[in-house]
């Protein structure tokens, strides 16, 4: 009797390795895809580079009449009013986390939770028009006159009141990177096991002292992995930001007054750049984000555990 | 003779389910516990024994929407009278979990001053005493004298229980709880607890929650059998594994269920 289990003719052998191939030549081709951007970046930069070389970093002229042109008002632009969205966004996400995975029951954070994802998934130029038309008044109005009457000692906090400015778009990012630092906090302390939580409980912790010593110390790496998710978020956030902070190629010593990014430079003139030159230091200042954010990502990729980074 | 807990009509439920009320995991259990001895408790599987133990240091309540009914006295003092703080409560009672859980951020030695610190203890060199006194009383301290500051995860197995129960000691509680302590463990570093049990009974009141009968009749004074939510018989344990009262405890026993 012929053993068909173990068959002479096996016809689906070829198979195997081509759809093997198949795969990994379309897994390739996202690696190309990556190569090529960064490549292409470089190619239409290389005018720029060649020209202004590392004085392109520090230098603050950028004066298309003159086609003189440096990066550094773009880069301090994009770098402070990141910094100004994460220290607003991260205190406040860090205790909304604790309170979603420790203390609210079920039929609260799931609603909230839902929320939250939902927050994340808003187009950026609503956060746009709501920050131009909610933020900026009250910015205007409320706001900076407050902070310069309680602490406008700080030089930061002088000045004429804009609106349009660095505070106002820092403040509208850290709610655009406030989901993204919330459901991943959560789901990385919901996944400190029960059983860690119950034995520092027996010991007499009370809640408080569960979360500060068991809780935190075992999601920190994840926490500060959403954080630098949400930092390459805010540093590459372009038509939210461009909206509110008044575009102004400078580098102001108050924070109320406006300023720019470089997202925002690349998407508000790009249109205009009539010269060769003009056109690769926009595209010069493209390299430097995506270097920067291809850096934030990574570290965000590696500090945020396996089971956790789908979001 | 001395007895450190006295459980009063106990009953407890996992709620808010219309089945969890009219399905208590304990029904009316009432039994005391003496001073320096073992109690074992043994029983099947969802027989209510760990929920029996996690009752009495209120550690049933963390479960949302679990109840409790009756009482527990804990050297005379309610546990679950008005106004009593479930978190002093803990303190005064040691529990181990079924599997080891050092705390992986925390060194060898603050997983043993953890509780502690917790307790307000601050000055390193009683903090430091009191690390190698009861790691001293585990038998870990020769081991591990050397290499306090490594996690407390990378120890063995057996190593991390009997930390556990260093950590549990170290706040000198009145009583000890045990949840199927070596459950997780290989024969040997179970050995290793069973024989630390004993010798930890000259000063400590015990009770262990174990499934494995051997256990039980090696290690206890006292043994009680939960089944289904009720206490069927407590007595000596001597008494309970040759001439148990209950038919159903000699079922058990014998191996006939469970």
């Amino acid at each position: 009797m012929k053993n068909y289990a173990r068959g002479g003719n096996v016809p689906y052998r070829w198979e195997d390795p081509l759809f093997k191939g198949v795969t990994f030549l379309f897994a390739l081709f996202i690696l190309l895809l990556t190569l090529f951007i960064a490549f292409s970046l470089l190619v239409h930069a290389t005018p720029a580079i060649k020209k202004f070389g590392f004085e392109f970093l520090w230098g603050t002229t950028w004066d298309p009449v003159s086609e003189q042109f440096s990066a550094l008002p773009f880069l301090y632009g994009t770098l402070i009013t990141a910094v100004i969205a994460l220290l607003t966004a991260v205190p406040i996400g860090l205790f909304v986390s604790i309170f979603l995975s420790e203390f609210s029951p079920r039929w609260l954070s799931d609603p909230i939770s839902y929320l939250i994802d939902l927050l994340a998934a808003i187009p950026s130029v609503i956060y746009g028009i709501i920050g131009l038309f909610v933020l900026v008044p009250l910015m205007r109005g409320n706001i900076e006159p407050a902070l310069s009457n309680s602490i406008g000692f700080l030089p930061v906090f002088q000045g004429p009141f804009y609106g349009v400015g660095i505070l106002t778009a820092g403040l509208l990012l850290s709610m655009m990177i406030l989901p993204f630092i919330i459901s991943i906090s959560r789901e990385v302390m919901l996944s400190v096991p029960q059983t860690q939580r119950e034995a520092i409980l027996s010991l007499g912790a009370t809640q408080w002292e569960m979360v500060y010593k068991v809780v935190m110390p075992l999601s920190r790496s994840g926490i500060i992995g959403s954080i630098f998710l949400a930092l390459a978020r805010a540093l590459g956030e372009t038509m939210a930001v461009t909206m509110v902070i008044g575009n102004n190629p400078d580098i102001p010593l108050s924070f109320f007054e406006p300023g720019h990014t470089m997202a925002a430079v690349i998407a508000n003139e790009f249109t205009e750049a009539a010269s060769e030159l003009y056109l690769s230091a926009l595209i010069e200042i493209g390299l430097i984000l995506f270097l920067v954010s291809f850096v934030v990502n990574g570290i965000a990729r590696i500090l945020i555990p396996g089971g956790v980074r789908a979001a | 003779m001395k007895s450190v807990l006295e459980v009063k009509n106990l009953s407890a439920s996992f709620g808010p389910h219309p089945q969890a009320a009219s399905h208590p995991v304990l029904k009316g259990i009432s039994l005391s516990v003496t001073a320096e001895q073992i109690t074992a408790i043994i029983g099947p599987s969802g027989c209510g024994k760990s929920t029996f133990l996690r009752c009495i240091n209120r550690m049933h309540e963390v479960v949302h929407g679990a109840t409790v009914d009756g009482d527990v006295l804990l050297n005379g003092k309610s546990v679950y009278g008005k106004g009593v703080d479930p978190v002093l409560i803990r303190r005064r009672v040691g529990m181990v979990f079924q599997k080891p859980t050092p705390f992986p951020t925390m060194s060898i030695y603050h997983n043993v001053a953890v509780g502690l610190r917790l307790n307000g203890l601050k000055k390193k060199a009683v903090l430091d005493e009191q690390v190698e006194v009861s790691l001293r009383k585990v038998v870990l301290w020769d081991e591990v004298k050397d290499r306090l500051s490594q996690p407390g995860t990378s120890l063995s197995g057996g190593q991390q229980q009997r930390l556990c129960v260093a950590r549990a000691l170290a706040v000198n509680p009145e009583v000890l709880l045990l949840d199927e302590p070596t459950s997780a463990l290989d024969p040997m570093s179970s050995g290793k607890i069973e024989e630390l049990l004993r010798e930890l009974k000259k000063s400590y009141t015990i009770v262990i929650v174990t499934h494995n009968m051997q256990q039980a009749a090696r290690l206890s004074d006292m043994t009680g059998f939960f089944l289904m939510g009720e206490l069927i018989e407590f007595d000596a344990t001597s008494k309970i594994f040759t001439t148990p009262t209950d038919a159903r405890t000699e079922d058990y026993i014998t191996g006939r269920f469970g």
